[in-house]
């Protein structure tokens, strides 16, 4: 059988979400859900893998609880976790500006934001708890941007029309990650987290159906071991560097989600990725990775090519009325911020006039003369100082003097593992949060949501839904690593790497994830055919077959050995790119991020379809190599009607 | 460009470890000064070689996690960090010594790797406001003067790379743990742990190794991040009020 010839399981009934109005769902379900003494909590082991916004405020939270939780990162210190280079900021409904902003207001951008594919209760969750959360950051010392007043200060980002983000300069995932980090870092001062730096999960333990541990392996002295908790939680972040070429860390990868989806966990919405409009144009084959420039500088600069097809001039010669500033001519209410999606699409289209600027023209001009004239430099510098050092670091270009050039890039991850509305997965006492789960944003997501998302799920939501499960979960110290179901998911994983490194082929690790990244950007970037996907998964097979004949990774696995690391995320990669075709095949409608060129307005825009498939679509793995199983859960709207997105 | 290396190889911690050279042909000046290890190291594995291990994550200047000594600096000519280091401050034919972090508190974990868990533990030791999840009042319940916020957040951009440390000619920790004691001192937020802050922090440095500030000006030269040597004095002051009023 083929892959393509994937079968439809049972349809997902019930996402846990509780019934009654929307604002008082989150409440209800806090009411409701089971608590463990205080006395009992130091007994129950929580496994939480990540250390970025999501997995910090989560250990951090449940160490302060009382548990005892056992921590992981790859990186040689939690605090350097990917959340760490978020730029623009975070979005809150607090309404300090008395602009209109409401929670219901921060509700509503962000399903009718994600092109109405994410769930309403969850989203509803999301705006109530994003107040709390500046709270609380502020509360540890985050040194938010703040008015001369001494209050703090607001920006606004794409597809809202209030200031709602919350900013510490250039810097705001750094400056919120530093926070999550001291607060774990107290919690490992006290004895109550056990911190595993350098230390990369590689498989998921599953005993009698439940999460009860992981296989991990210590990256410096090569030692592969397993550990058991009542439940694991991954905050291991997004998927966006299946394509090579991302604004990811280097390093960000899909393995501990994978493996879990290997474990039965279902992968929800796995072509859902978000293409960042914003980004420094590739300047040749040596790049290896793309530097995001944030969104906030939309706030300010303005996007335009020239009229003319091919127009030589340097950006300064051109007259203005020669200049077309697409996103203010076609959608005039939004202007520079609209969407991510819909800005990314606009800047291809314009591109493949060939209107494009810069080498290759794979670029378009972000510019800020104006805002430097109405509001002087030095005011500009204060706000995105770092920004234009960073591009004129990287360009030799001085965005003071001339017009940034940009262009699209992988941004985002918004499919994930699929989660109930606990953010539990659907492997029993395995939970995900983060960008590593599918939750609350749709088909696109909303500048500065992911870091509000990552937050509200670490500090607030786990915290109280992980309560309910170790309640009811069954005795601590029935399963240890003596268990026939952890010894063979350590047995794998020795295989696995043993393979890898007998192979002794001639192509490095490096050069199999650029070709399958490459592929990728073709036929499952910036917009997606049915030509070009039925392509893709005939070419990934082989791709993969490659690998397994020509893959050379030098020295042993019992050694800090950084090209084992690689190409054993490449090996995920190769799998999960596969299913995000399919999904992307399967999915003959446009929404959000999603663009099939089959299925679009007149205008050219996204068409939604709405009658097919207005669902998340959750993958069953089912054996390596076979077609997966479709579960759907269908998306009930009872307070945002879908209407066709507009932003004119 | 061709360019010759001369790096750093060191299989681990306890083996001996000496410098090798390699000549590294086709850089761009726009590649990065890590995609230009990149070249080599894919060459290196093809020849069954071991690449040469370094550090790096964001390559966006943010994570603190690259950390080479380029021709002596630590992060190398510029003031910014090896990753946002790029070719073009080179010129073709030149030889560069690549080396990692030297300090006593930072042992050597493969190549240019370097163990600096040290810096979490000076964290550990206090560089933290205790505010529980949950606890937290309304953001706007304290407003921050403007230039309190400012400070704070100039010594919060410290991104934990050690180059303060690999710079300084006494191996000392004292503009990283500086850094924290500022940000969290000056904020009405640090305001109750203020004095057990410096006092346990600096205290955790010495534990760890790290050696004397004699206020030489390294770091300050170094940190990509301008983290200004006023710091030091500052948190000097801070421990000696801390020292003289403390209850402890
Ligand atoms: C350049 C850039 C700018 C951004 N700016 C913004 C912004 O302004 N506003 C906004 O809202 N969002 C922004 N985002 C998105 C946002 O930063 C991320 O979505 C978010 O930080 C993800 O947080 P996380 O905690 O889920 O995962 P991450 O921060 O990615 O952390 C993942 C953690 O998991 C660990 N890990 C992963 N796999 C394993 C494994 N197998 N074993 C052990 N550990 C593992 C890693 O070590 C790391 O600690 C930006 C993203 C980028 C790339
Ligand atoms: S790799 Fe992150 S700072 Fe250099």
């Amino acid at each position: 059988m083929s892959y393509l010839d994937y079968g439809t399981g049972s349809r997902i009934a019930d996402s846990k979400a509780p019934q009654g109005p929307i604002a008082e769902r989150w409440d209800r379900r806090r009411f409701t859900a089971k608590l463990v003494n205080p006395a009992n909590r130091r007994k129950h082991t929580v496994i939480v893998v990540g250390t970025g916004l999501a997995g910090a405020s989560a250990g951090a939270t449940l160490a302060e609880q009382g548990y005892r939780v056992l921590q992981f990162c790859y990186q040689d210190s939690p605090r350097r976790a990917h959340s760490i280079a978020a730029q623009g900021g975070i979005n809150a409904a607090k309404n300090y500006r008395n602009d209109g902003d409401s929670v219901h207001r921060l509700f509503y951008d962000t399903v009718k934001g994600g092109d109405f594919r994410a769930r309403e209760s969850n989203v509803h969750r999301l705006a109530e708890i994003s107040v709390q959360i500046i709270d609380q950051c502020v509360a540890q010392g985050v040194p938010f941007a703040r008015e001369y007043g001494g209050l703090l200060d607001t920006r606004s980002f794409g597809g809202v029309q209030v200031s709602r983000t919350f900013y510490a300069r250039g810097q705001t995932g750094q400056q919120l990650l530093l926070g999550a980090y001291q607060a774990l870092s107290r919690q490992i001062a006290a004895g109550t987290v056990e911190m595993h730096p350098r230390t990369e999960m590689l498989d998921l333990v599953v005993v009698d159906g439940r999460a009860r541990g992981i296989v991990a392996r210590d990256l410096v002295s090569g030692e592969i071991g397993t550990y058991m908790a009542d439940a694991v939680v991954l905050a291991s972040g997004g998927y966006g560097n299946v394509f090579y070429l991302s604004t990811n860390a280097m390093n960000s990868n899909a393995t501990a989600v994978w493996r879990a989806h290997r474990r039965g966990a279902y992968f929800a919405n796995p072509c859902f990725t978000q293409i960042h409009p914003t980004c420094i144009p590739r300047t040749g084959t040596h790049q290896s990775k793309l530097t995001l420039m944030s969104e906030s500088l939309r706030n300010d600069g303005r996007i335009w090519v020239p009229k003319k097809a091919g127009d030589p001039r340097a950006a300064v010669d051109i007259p203005e009325d020669e200049r077309d500033y697409y996103l203010e001519r076609i959608y005039p209410s939004f202007g520079n911020l609209v969407p991510r999606d819909i800005a990314s699409r606009a800047a291809k289209n314009v591109c493949d006039e060939g209107r494009g600027v810069g080498p290759g023209g794979q670029g378009v001009y972000l510019d800020f003369a104006d805002a430097i004239a109405r509001l002087g430099r030095d005011k500009v510098a204060e706000q995105y100082g770092n920004l234009f050092e960073m591009y004129e670091r990287i360009t030799a270009e001085n965005p003071y003097e001339v017009p940034m050039r940009i262009y699209p890039a992988v941004h985002y991850t918004m499919g994930g593992l699929w989660v109930d509305y606990d953010l539990q997965t659907t492997v029993p006492g395995l939970f995900a949060i983060g960008e590593a789960n599918f939750s609350d944003h749709g088909a696109n997501r909303l500048g500065a949501s992911a870091l509000m998302q990552g937050l509200a799920d670490g500090y607030f939501v786990l915290p109280a839904t992980v309560n309910d499960y170790l309640a009811g979960a069954p005795a601590v110290g029935d399963a240890d690593a003596s268990h026939p179901a952890a010894v063979a998911a350590l047995d794998e994983t020795r295989e696995r790497l043993a393979r890898l490194l007998a192979v002794q082929g001639d192509r490095t690790p490096d050069s199999f994830h650029r070709e399958i990244g490459e592929l990728m950007w073709e036929y499952c970037g910036m917009a997606r055919t049915e030509v070009g996907l039925r392509k893709a998964l005939q070419r990934i097979p082989e791709i993969r077959a490659e690998f397994w004949r020509r893959i050379k990774v030098p020295g042993t696995g019992a050694e800090f050995n950084q090209a084992l690391e690689k190409a054993n995320r490449v090996v995920d990669y190769l799998e999960l790119a596969e299913l995000m075709c399919l999904d992307a095949l399967h999915r003959s409608e446009s929404c959000g991020g999603h663009f099939r060129e089959e299925s679009r307005t007149p205008e050219g825009e996204a068409e939604r379809k709405d009658d097919e498939f207005s669902y998340a679509a959750a993958w069953e793995f089912t054996a390596p190599g076979q077609a997966p199983l479709l579960h759907k859960e269908d998306l009930v709207f009872e307070y945002v009607h879908p209407t066709r997105r507009s932003y004119t | 460009m061709k360019l010759t290396l001369r790096v750093w190889r060191q299989k681990n911690a306890d083996a001996p470890g000496a410098m090798a050279a390699y000549e590294v042909d086709g850089v761009s000046p726009d590649m990065s000064f890590l995609e230009m290890l990149d070249t080599l190291n894919e060459d290196l594995i093809v020849q069954g070689e071991d690449p040469v291990a370094f550090d790096h994550d964001c390559r966006e200047g943010i994570c603190g996690a690259c950390s080479l000594v380029i021709n002596g600096d630590a992060h190398g000519p510029e003031r910014t960090t090896a990753c946002q280091l790029h070719m073009r401050s080179f010129r073709d034919g030149d030889t560069i010594d690549v080396e990692p972090w030297r300090a006593a508190a930072f042992p050597v974990v493969r190549d240019l790797v370097v163990d600096r868990t040290a810096l979490d533990r000076i964290i550990q030791s206090g560089g933290y406001v205790t505010a529980p999840t949950g606890s937290a009042p309304d953001a706007h319940a304290v407003a921050v003067p403007k230039p309190d916020a400012d400070h704070a957040f100039v010594h919060a951009e410290c991104i934990g790379c050690g180059a303060c440390v690999a710079a300084c000619p006494n191996g000392s920790a004292s503009l990283f743990t500086a850094a924290k004691v500022n940000h969290l001192n000056v904020l009405p937020q640090g305001a109750p742990e203020r004095e057990s802050r410096v006092l346990d922090m600096v205290a955790q440095m010495d534990a760890e190794g790290f050696g004397g500030c004699t206020l030489a000006g390294e770091c300050a030269t170094a940190c990509p991040k301008g983290i200004p040597l006023q710091a030091i004095t500052t948190m000097n002051k801070e421990w000696l009020r801390a020292a003289r009023t403390s209850k402890r």
